[in-house]
């Protein structure tokens, strides 16, 4: 099977050859290049070489065509500040919550950091075709405001303000589809919606449902593609029925027992995750494949599932033979029919 | 009302609702949970504590116990924000903006490491607030401008919170810069990467981690007894 057969084949909940595996790689291709993080992400061509470098190292079954977050911060307003041993982050927040009765959202090619990762999903698109899944990323409308607005004058914006609530997630939402379809114009074959406010570790689902879920099923409802929506290391089996109800195909699992969120999940949303990107730093062969052989016996019987990490991005520090030894072991441990006729 | 027999001291371990059936925490939690401003006055009123006995017997016993409940996935992490404002609210409101100051010898400081996101830090300052302890407030700072203020300051007890897994591994110079100047000053950290990995704290020299921002009562309570 190429990656895309075996990727459609597990989230249509059937079992492929081998549970696949997403290596939600954003930075180490700044190393397969020996340039530092900043310059990685100065040129697209940077990340379509480094992207190619690690489908090759590693024979995983996707391309992420995913830049750093704080590229939507800079739409906004923002900045973003670089650094050697991680993600670029997002500088001080750009909207102060008056504003947002006059906001217009941006326009996405005037952004020079948005066009550049259009620019790398399409190069990528034509390196691949459909044999590999390109996947492309989007921050939620309802997570969003926390680089907008900083995540404590969000709350304040929740509970005093609720008008501006609503039409900041009026704008978002907007913002957001069509930011997602033209990567789905440009290559990416589904995009990724990071939503870590969905989960019920970080906001009272009453109010998840009274804001984040209404526009979520508004906004993945008018992209043009499927949906992955991750909670980046939240749990999410508090909230399971209402990602069912948003439309999204597929959930970004974090700290939640992995085989309960399958049971939750099973024929509704294949479950993406949630191997712990911190603790992998310091895995060793045998660890890598306990945690690989864990979550596979947890979640992989019936398909419906994709070996990932957690948060939707691996640590700069987790080293190169770590992900090799990860990869070895889903090819080991992930084989249809799993051992014991499971599935 | 007779408030001897719920009377606790401001620091846990355990299961902190345990000791608090009936109190007034247990009723101050309840009105922070569900917002209600005027309940919180309500309770300040009807408890007859001076303000320092209520900080240290009412505010930091709810704040805890709505920690804990966060840990354990039963309140979300708006409640725990909601929850320090109000307090935050209440003791500039009723208390003058002047909140009554425990006996802490030790200068206590807190800052963020390299990030702009500033929740975490804003979470354990409620805490510290509503508990009566005083801190020196530095922000968003780097690591070696952190040891510069920590000699400055004579700080004895450093908090830090984190966002992101490079910022926790800049504890470690953080620790190593203190140690060259020969400061003994104790570090408490927290922050999801230290959530993610309990063994993460002593990996950067730590002296203690904290799960909850309202576990930093504990933390700064163990340091106290020596404990590490």
């Amino acid at each position: 099977m190429t990656s895309m057969e075996r990727v459609l084949t597990a989230i249509s909940h059937r079992e492929p050859d081998r549970v696949p595996l997403f290596l939600l790689l954003s930075l180490h291709g700044a190393r397969e290049l020996g340039l530092s993080i900043e310059a990685y992400f100065s040129r697209p061509e940077h990340v379509v070489q480094g992207q190619l470098r690690m489908l090759e190292r590693y024979g995983h079954d996707c391309i992420y065509g995913f830049f750093h977050a704080s590229l939507e911060a800079e739409a906004w307003g923002g900045s973003t500040i670089f650094r050697e041993d991680g993600p670029p982050n997002a500088g001080p927040p750009p909207i102060r919550a008056e504003a947002i009765a006059s906001l217009v959202p941006p326009r996405i090619q005037e952004q020079p950091g948005l066009r550049r990762v259009l620019e790398a999903q399409r190069a990528l698109r034509q390196a691949v075709g459909d044999t590999v899944p390109i996947v492309g990323v989007v921050m939620s409308p309802f997570s969003l405001p926390v680089m907008q607005l900083g995540f404590d004058h969000y709350l304040d914006l929740i509970f005093d303000r609720p008008d501006l609530m609503y039409r900041l997630m009026e704008l978002n939402g907007a913002f957001c589809a069509e930011w997602a379809n033209a990567q789905l114009a440009a290559g990416a074959h589904a995009i990724c919606y990071f939503d870590p406010l969905a989960s019920p570790k970080m906001i009272d689902p009453v109010l998840y449902r009274r804001f984040g879920a209404p526009v979520a099923q508004k906004t993945i409802a008018a992209i043009t593609g499927p949906t992955a929506t991750h909670l980046a290391s939240g749990p999410c089996l508090g909230v399971v029925d209402d990602l069912v109800a948003t439309g999204t195909t597929m959930v970004g699992v974090g700290e939640d027992d992995l085989a309960a969120v399958k049971e939750s999940c099973r024929g509704r949303l294949t479950v993406v995750g949630n191997l712990n990107g911190i603790r992998m730093r310091n895995w060793d062969d045998a660890a890598t494949a306990t945690a690989v052989k864990e979550a596979i016996e947890a979640a992989a019987s019936g398909g419906g599932f994709i070996l990932s990490d957690q948060h939707g991005e691996i640590p700069w520090q987790v080293p190169e033979a770590t992900l090799t030894a990860l990869a070895e072991a889903v090819r080991e441990y992930g084989r249809y029919p799993l051992p014991g006729g499971r599935g | 009302m007779l408030l001897e027999k719920y009377m606790v001291t401001s620091c846990y371990s355990g299961n902190a609702a345990d000791n608090l059936a009936g109190s007034p925490a247990l009723l101050l939690e309840s009105a922070l949970i569900g917002m209600d401003r005027l309940a919180v006055q309500q309770i300040y009123a009807d408890s007859g504590l001076s303000p320092l006995c209520f900080c240290e017997q009412v505010i930091a016993p709810a704040l805890t116990v709505i920690g804990e409940k966060w840990d354990r996935g039963d309140l979300s992490l708006s409640h725990v924000y909601m929850s320090g404002r109000l307090c935050e609210e209440f003791m500039e409101q009723v208390l003058g903006g002047h909140p009554p100051l425990v006996d802490e010898r030790r200068r206590v400081a807190l800052a963020v490491l390299e990030d702009y996101h500033l929740l975490g830090k804003r979470l354990v300052g409620f805490v510290l607030k509503g508990a009566g302890i005083s801190y020196l407030d530095y922000g968003t700072v780097g690591a070696q401008e952190l040891v510069h203020r920590v000699q400055r300051d004579g700080v004895r007890v450093l908090l830090i919170s984190t966002l992101m897994l490079p910022s926790a591994l800049k504890v470690r110079e953080v620790r190593d810069g203190l140690d060259r100047l020969g400061l003994e000053c104790r570090i408490i950290v927290g922050g999801a990467p230290f959530r993610l990995d309990p063994a993460l704290h002593r990996e950067v020299g730590a002296d203690l981690g904290c799960d909850t921002a309202s576990q930093v009562l504990l933390a700064l309570a163990q340091l106290r007894e020596g404990v590490s």
